[in-house]
């Protein structure tokens, strides 16, 4: 029997352009045109000021960990505890929930507030996840 | 809303509580409410309105064979029933209804007739947060706690404390689930479950249910109890994705319920008697004592572990033991509610002496929602 799989997004039509851009190697985001507005996740609008004029763009990549828990039990299908579900802060604004990978699950590697940078994992040939690991120098 | 024009008037748990087998979801739910109508002294036939949450009102309405006027549906995790009580209070008054009968159960831990919880892969949360390993509450609703301990300056002893005082609450109860003493080394060595908290930091997995019947509190006083009064109430949602909070060092949804209430009810935190903070997991209190103004979030921890809030302390807090020693079907607000309703009557296992205010503050999801209820015994 196949090991259970990780749970795999599915997009929406208001989601396809970031799992477009994850697969393309990009952490894409939204900017209100009106209000200058970045915001996550996805929607064809600004949820500061309701324009429907809003861009999206190609993020930085670089984020700080915001915070996160050490998961042991239960684990989640697809993953072998103990490991990490973070919650980063980009430096464009937004925050996303991702994984810290390259670096060990425990809590004196997982420092607050150190720098990350987006990196990319390809689960099949529709879904790449973006994930992050610690900065480079 | 105005002060002192609604009560409860019938409040009752299950006839058990903890492991439950020989009963489904829904007649828990049933059980519950015979248990309030006949502690309100009232026929089915009186109930006019009803509200639930995750069951549908249809769901129990029918199998009790109730024929309301006036449903209410609101299901926004475990404060639910703070939502119900702040709404049916305003249908009472509005005239929509005379008595309304609020209800939760759930088959928690043996799964009985119990209703599945997914998340769909095409839903925010499914896209945004399931991918990344979340799986069940214990995998996010600590997520905010290190932020949280980071900007206060809270520390690993004492959330701990938080559950070692709240087992000194559960030890007077008969009732509660966990009763022996703990110690701050006994939390801190339990089994690890989600860093930085460990299975005596997370709520119990209970079957059970409770009851509340509510009506005008110019009727109240011809019912056989002593009747408890809606003093003020508040309410509000965030998000339901733990990772799109606005902030971890607070939660939007406590910090505009809680104050709404606290202001509806005309009351200062000084006048508070008893204090129910749902505790899901062990920061919650912590959360709960900054967010609704009794204190700033950086001297929580210290309060707690001070023990303000522990039995014979200043500010008697989750006196039944709380979702972490008490029971936790899924959705605790109810049995919060039953707390305050127990010590604004004077009948609670760890009684409160001379309570006359009680707050009761609930969340629901994780950080997704809240409802605040303040009660008293005196009109
Ligand atoms: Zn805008």
């Amino acid at each position: 029997m196949a090991e259970p799989a990780r749970a795999k997004p599915k997009p929406t039509p208001e989601t396809q352009h970031f799992w477009d851009g994850t697969a393309a190697g990009e952490l894409r985001l939204q900017r209100c045109d009106a209000c200058a507005n970045v915001y996550f996740p996805p929607r064809p609008f600004c949820p500061s000021c309701a324009s429907r004029k809003v861009s999206v763009f190609k993020a930085s990549g670089k984020a700080r960990l915001y915070s996160y828990v050490i998961n042991h039990r239960p684990a989640a299908p697809g993953f072998t505890p103990p490991y990490a579900i973070a919650v980063v802060e980009l430096d464009e604004g937004p925050r996303m929930m991702s994984n810290i990978i390259d670096c060990p699950q425990t809590p004196e590697a997982l420092e607050l507030d150190m720098k990350l940078e987006v990196a990319f994992e390809k689960l099949d040939d529709k879904i790449t996840l973006p994930q992050f690991r610690p900065a480079k120098g | 809303m105005r002060r002192n024009q609604v009560a409860v008037v019938g409040a009752a748990e299950t006839t058990e509580l903890g492991v439950i087998p020989n009963m489904s979801q829904i007649q828990l739910h049933a059980d519950a409410a015979l248990n309030a109508i006949a502690d309100a002294g009232l026929k089915l036939s009186d109930i006019d309105g009803i509200a639930t949450a995750v069951e549908t009102p249809q769901q129990i309405a029918h199998y009790l064979g109730i024929k309301p006027t006036w449903v209410d549906g609101t299901s926004v995790g475990g404060c639910s029933f703070m939502l119900h009580v702040r709404h049916a209070a305003a249908a009472i008054e509005a005239g929509l209804c005379k008595t309304v009968l609020i209800t939760h159960a759930e088959s928690g831990k043996s799964m009985i007739g119990k209703l599945p919880r997914s998340t769909p892969p095409d839903s925010l949360n499914g896209q945004f947060e399931s991918p990344f390993g979340v799986f069940g509450p214990p995998s996010m609703f600590p997520i905010p706690v290190l932020r949280y301990m980071k900007t206060y300056g809270i520390t690993h002893e004492q959330i701990a404390m938080v559950a070692v005082v709240q087992r000194e609450w559960a030890a007077k109860n008969p009732r509660a689930t966990m009763k022996a003493p703990i110690t701050v080394e006994d939390v801190l060595n339990s089994k690890m479950i989600a860093y930085p908290f460990r299975i005596l930091q997370c709520c119990l997995v209970t079957d059970g249910g409770g009851a509340l019947i509510l009506t005008s509190a110019g009727r109240a006083k011809d019912f056989p109890q002593k009747p408890v009064y809606i003093l003020g109430t508040g309410e509000s949602v965030e998000t339901p994705m733990v990772s799109q909070m606005e902030t971890f060092n607070s939660s939007r949804a406590f910090t505009t319920a809680g104050p709404l209430a606290f202001k509806e009810a005309g009351i200062a935190h000084k006048d508070v008697d008893h204090l129910m903070i749902y505790d899901a997991f062990a920061h919650l209190p912590l959360f709960g004592l900054g967010d609704l103004g009794f204190m700033p979030h950086e001297e929580t921890g210290r309060f707690i572990a001070e023990g303000n809030t522990r039995p014979g302390g200043k500010l008697p807090l989750n006196t039944n033991g709380g979702g972490l020693s008490y029971m936790h079907s899924g959705m605790y607000g109810m049995y919060a509610l039953q707390e305050s309703v127990r010590q604004m009557r004077g009948i609670a296992p760890a009684q409160v002496k001379d309570a006359r205010i009680s707050v009761c503050h609930g969340v629901g999801g994780m950080f997704a929602a809240s409802g605040t209820i303040i009660f008293t015994n005196e009109k």
